[in-house]
């Protein structure tokens, strides 16, 4: 992005009530607060255009946390829910789908620019698939580590509809010797010496014909803040990869050196994607796959149930190989109990879990661990690196039954 | 009118027509933030920090990091250089240490 975008992104920041659909001035009500599980945990619940009152990390650039209930609420999450993570403050905040256009270039045999109208005429495709923010979970690193201090609301499951990444390729034409493919969107940074935000995949990863270019979700326009109006969709991969307003793909016959793959977004080189707490990594590579995750949804810790059968339920999620198993121990790990899978939305999807547990008078640390097809599954005790990312340990609810 | 010109009128009709969208798109998007309400506290050397840091981001950035004794001095002052080194902050380097304290007495 140059510099003269810049000007005209900022100058429509203040003069944001021009034509078109305007969502009228709104002013953020902090009346009410969460306070989430960690040190220093409390936060606003704010009202965005295009959100229902969402947990306020960040205003500008804006960041905001889904508030956990509403995974309770089905195993779609709506896209007035949706989380929002931004890195650099200018953000295109008026956009003209009629004018918008993403370029395809570099080591193509024929550079192009796309219209969201020649995107929406070409074959579409639908696809159920979660994101979620590398950091999501990151305030309950310990030791704490700096960054965005999240929950475990950094993460949302949607049915997003588009074209596959593939078939834009192939209408440029990828040249032999490619080896990346970079993305970047329309937003960008205050000050043109921070790096631009562009991400990379590998050649045969942007062409696997999984990853695409999606212009709805939940059969509408995407959010603003979701990345209106065209996004990458990188199935079981972290939302670092999802690249918003996306307008430009560049495809390389080198690996891209820019800062937020080169420098920011990396994991331990190891086995867990993590190192002794408090201490640095020998080697790193970027941030990829997901890992395993399951929650509880309808029990938060410190409720009081009466004893008796108490109905457990909840989602859980992998990178896209499927989730086998999800099982429930109510005795603290010591015996488990495996719940009936709901209905399956796909690989990369949420799935929904429920069991029926028998709760005798007293406390009980409730915990819930899934399985992959794969056989991989959730650890114990947290896993721990440097940047936060990557949070997977089996979650623990704690109740008591009377 | 000529045959041919009939033809040609009706080809040119079709190449106008044409070029109009066939998909009408969502409408232009005009977004507008909620006010910011996070705001540096009273604290020596706010100036610095307002001035600073509030130029790229709002001031929830840091006031939601964690407390405690690994977020004193030497934090502040690896996230001031982070923000100049990487960032490309146009900070003066007379202001660091202003900001690393205004930090290090408030947060």
């Amino acid at each position: 992005m140059d510099r003269r975008q810049l000007i005209t992104r900022s100058g429509a920041a203040f003069a944001a009530l021009g034509s078109g659909t305007a969502f009228g001035v709104l002013r953020a009500f902090a009346a009410d607060t969460v306070t989430l599980p960690f040190e220093n945990g409390e936060r606003p619940l704010v009202k965005y255009p295009q959100k229902r009152p969402m947990i306020g990390l960040t205003s500008r650039p804006p960041q905001l946390e889904t508030p956990f209930a509403v995974f309770d609420e089905s195993a779609i999450t709506p896209n007035d829910a949706f989380f929002v993570r931004y890195h650099l403050a200018g953000i295109p905040y008026d956009i003209d789908p009629d004018v918008f256009s993403v370029e395809i270039k570099g080591k193509v045999d024929k550079p192009i620019k796309l219209s969201l109208a020649d995107i929406k005429k070409m074959p579409a495709v639908e696809l159920v698939a979660v994101n979620q923010c590398s950091g999501n979970s990151r305030g309950f690193s310990e030791p704490r580590v700096a960054g965005g201090q999240l929950a475990n609301g950094a993460m949302g499951n949607a049915r997003w509809k588009g074209v596959p990444l593939k078939a834009v390729l192939d209408q440029a034409g990828v040249q032999a010797g490619a080896k990346q493919v970079v993305f970047g969107g329309m937003d960008g940074p205050v000050f043109d010496k921070t790096p631009d935000f562009a991400k990379a995949l590998d050649i045969d990863h942007a062409r696997d014909g999984e990853v695409m270019l999606a212009y709805a979700m939940n059969g509408a326009d995407l959010p603003l803040l979701n990345g209106f109006p065209l996004r990458l969709i990188v199935p079981g991969y972290y939302g670092t990869y999802w690249v918003k307003h996306l307008n430009e793909i560049t495809v390389l016959d080198s690996v891209f050196d820019g800062f937020w793959m080169k420098s920011a977004y990396r994991i331990p080189d190891t086995e867990c994607a993590c190192v002794e707490p408090g201490t640095s990594p020998k080697a790193t590579i970027p941030i990829n796959k997901f890992n395993v995750r399951s929650f509880i949804t309808n029990l938060s810790s410190g409720a009081k149930l009466k004893a008796g059968p108490v109905l457990l339920k909840g989602i859980a999620f992998d990178s896209g190989k499927g989730i086998k198993d999800v099982s429930v121990s109510t005795d603290g790990g010591a015996t488990w109990l495996a719940s009936q899978l709901g209905k399956d939305l796909g690989n990369y999807s949420f799935r929904e879990w429920q069991v029926s547990v028998p709760l005798t008078a007293g406390p009980h640390d409730i915990k819930v661990r899934a399985t992959n097809q794969a056989g991989q599954t959730q650890p114990d005790k947290p896993l721990w690196n440097p940047p936060g990312y990557m949070r997977n340990v089996i979650e623990t609810t704690s109740v008591t039954a009377a | 009118m000529s045959h041919l010109k009939i033809a040609l009128w009706f080809a040119a009709s079709i190449l106008v027509l044409g070029a109009v969208p066939i998909i009408s798109s969502a409408k232009p998007i005009s977004y507008q933030l909620p006010e910011e309400t996070a705001a540096f506290g009273p604290g020596p050397n706010q100036d610095a920090a307002l001035g600073n840091c509030t130029a790229c981001h709002s001031a929830d950035y840091i006031k939601t990091q964690p407390h405690g004794t690994a977020f004193k001095k030497d934090f502040w002052q690896a996230e001031v250089t982070k923000m100049i080194k990487v960032y490309g902050a146009p900070i003066d380097d007379a202001d660091v240490g202003k900001i690393v304290d205004y930090m290090v007495a408030t947060h």
